[in-house]
């Protein structure tokens, strides 16, 4: 896994949260849940965009909140469910 | 275990069968045609799927939609203990179905209406046995809330709200007991709030983010009104209004016009994509 690749993972998260909320600032390591105004409804949201962006299926055992509380962690839980793909 | 029957699958109904199946009972979801059935179980599974996310247990979407078969036409609920009936809300829809039901189901058979704003006396007169007729207000998502209103109507038997009160226990719910009158207490108080906080949006005062906001971050209330409305949807909302807008001939639920163009445009909240909100679906 490159660091560009990583990158631009966080950047397309953080771009579908403040997509929707316009007037958070987030911070790759800020529980977004903790903004006051992101409950749990938005988690099934971006399991949904998660899903359908990065072409990958969540299993169960991962869809816990801690998993989609940070930026860092939805980055990290992309990273272990893409398949090892060589780009050149 | 007895059978329970679920008329409506919609988004309410999605939730009780859901929520019957994770009691252990079995579950016949019933709807008018395969497509809104079809539909209904892809939803199930996701929500099932998504439970412990939600912050409720974890959940095998193959085991709970195992408990649960589907049937178009309320035939099929002949011989079921209790029918939970979820359909629009609108009169004329909820007359023409609880009609069918009383004539489909065994006497000895508990019609609940799940409804937001129509009297149970009225929804009871409809057939021959008004006294096991009784109103259950569930709310939205119904397997993650723990608390209903419980409704009498004017005839509806202590056998009746028993057997009610045991499904309840059995679905995990507790809940409060109201007086039956258009609306009960949540909605003749949420609807009012919801139909304003759409007028200050059409008139310009604020956006559907500021007034949010200002239940949020001023009264500590977890949803906002318009967030709120989403998730019921809009269309729902709107219903309701004219319901208690009927039920009282009071001018002060007069609909807002933005609630019409809404549920004319489609804009129906979250089960569309799109409302006061646009959501990923």
């Amino acid at each position: 896994m490159t660091t560009h690749a990583t990158a631009t993972t966080a950047e397309t998260i953080t771009g579908f949260i403040t997509g929707r909320f316009p007037r958070a600032e987030i911070d790759p390591a800020k529980d977004i849940f903790s903004l006051g105004y992101i409950n749990s409804l938005f988690a099934m949201e971006l399991v949904m965009f998660i899903e359908k962006t990065f072409e990958l299926t969540i299993p169960n055992e991962e869809l816990s909140i801690d998993n989609f509380r940070t930026v860092e962690a939805m980055t990290a839980l992309v990273d272990r469910l893409r398949p090892a793909v060589t780009t050149g | 275990m007895a059978m329970i029957g679920v008329v409506g699958a919609g988004v309410m109904g999605v939730g009780v069968a859901q929520n019957l199946a994770q009691g252990g009972h079995e579950v016949v979801l019933v709807d008018r045609d395969e497509a809104v059935l079809a539909e209904a179980r892809t939803a199930i599974a996701r929500n099932s799927r998504m439970s412990r996310l939600m912050g409720g247990p974890a959940l095998d979407a193959d085991t709970i939609l195992a408990a649960i078969s589907t049937a178009v036409g309320v035939s099929s609920l002949a011989k079921a203990d209790i029918v939970i009936e979820n359909v629009t809300e609108n009169w004329d829809v909820k007359r023409a179905v609880h009609a069918e039901l009383d004539e489909a189901c065994s006497p000895d058979t508990v019609l609940v209406a799940n409804t937001s704003a129509i009297p149970i006396t009225r929804i009871a007169s409809v057939g021959a046995h008004p006294e096991r007729v009784v109103g259950v207000h569930f709310m939205n998502p119904v397997p993650a809330k723990p608390v209903v209103e419980l409704i009498p109507g004017v005839h509806t038997s202590e056998q009746t709200l028993e057997r009610t009160r045991e499904l309840l226990r059995s679905m995990g719910k507790r809940w409060v007991d109201v007086k039956d009158a258009s609306g009960f207490v949540s909605n003749r108080v949420l609807m009012l709030t919801v139909n304003e906080a759409a007028f200050l949006v059409h008139e310009g005062v604020a956006t559907a983010e500021a007034v949010d906001e200002v239940f949020r971050g001023c009264f500590g209330h977890p949803m906002g009104p318009l967030e709120t409305a989403d998730l019921i949807g809009v269309d729902t909302i709107l219903y309701s209004v004219e319901v208690l807008y009927e039920a009282y001939a009071d001018s002060k639920y007069r609909p807002c016009p933005l609630l019409k163009q809404m549920t004319d445009a489609g804009l129906h909240g979250r089960k569309t994509g799109r409302g006061f909100y646009t959501y990923e679906s």
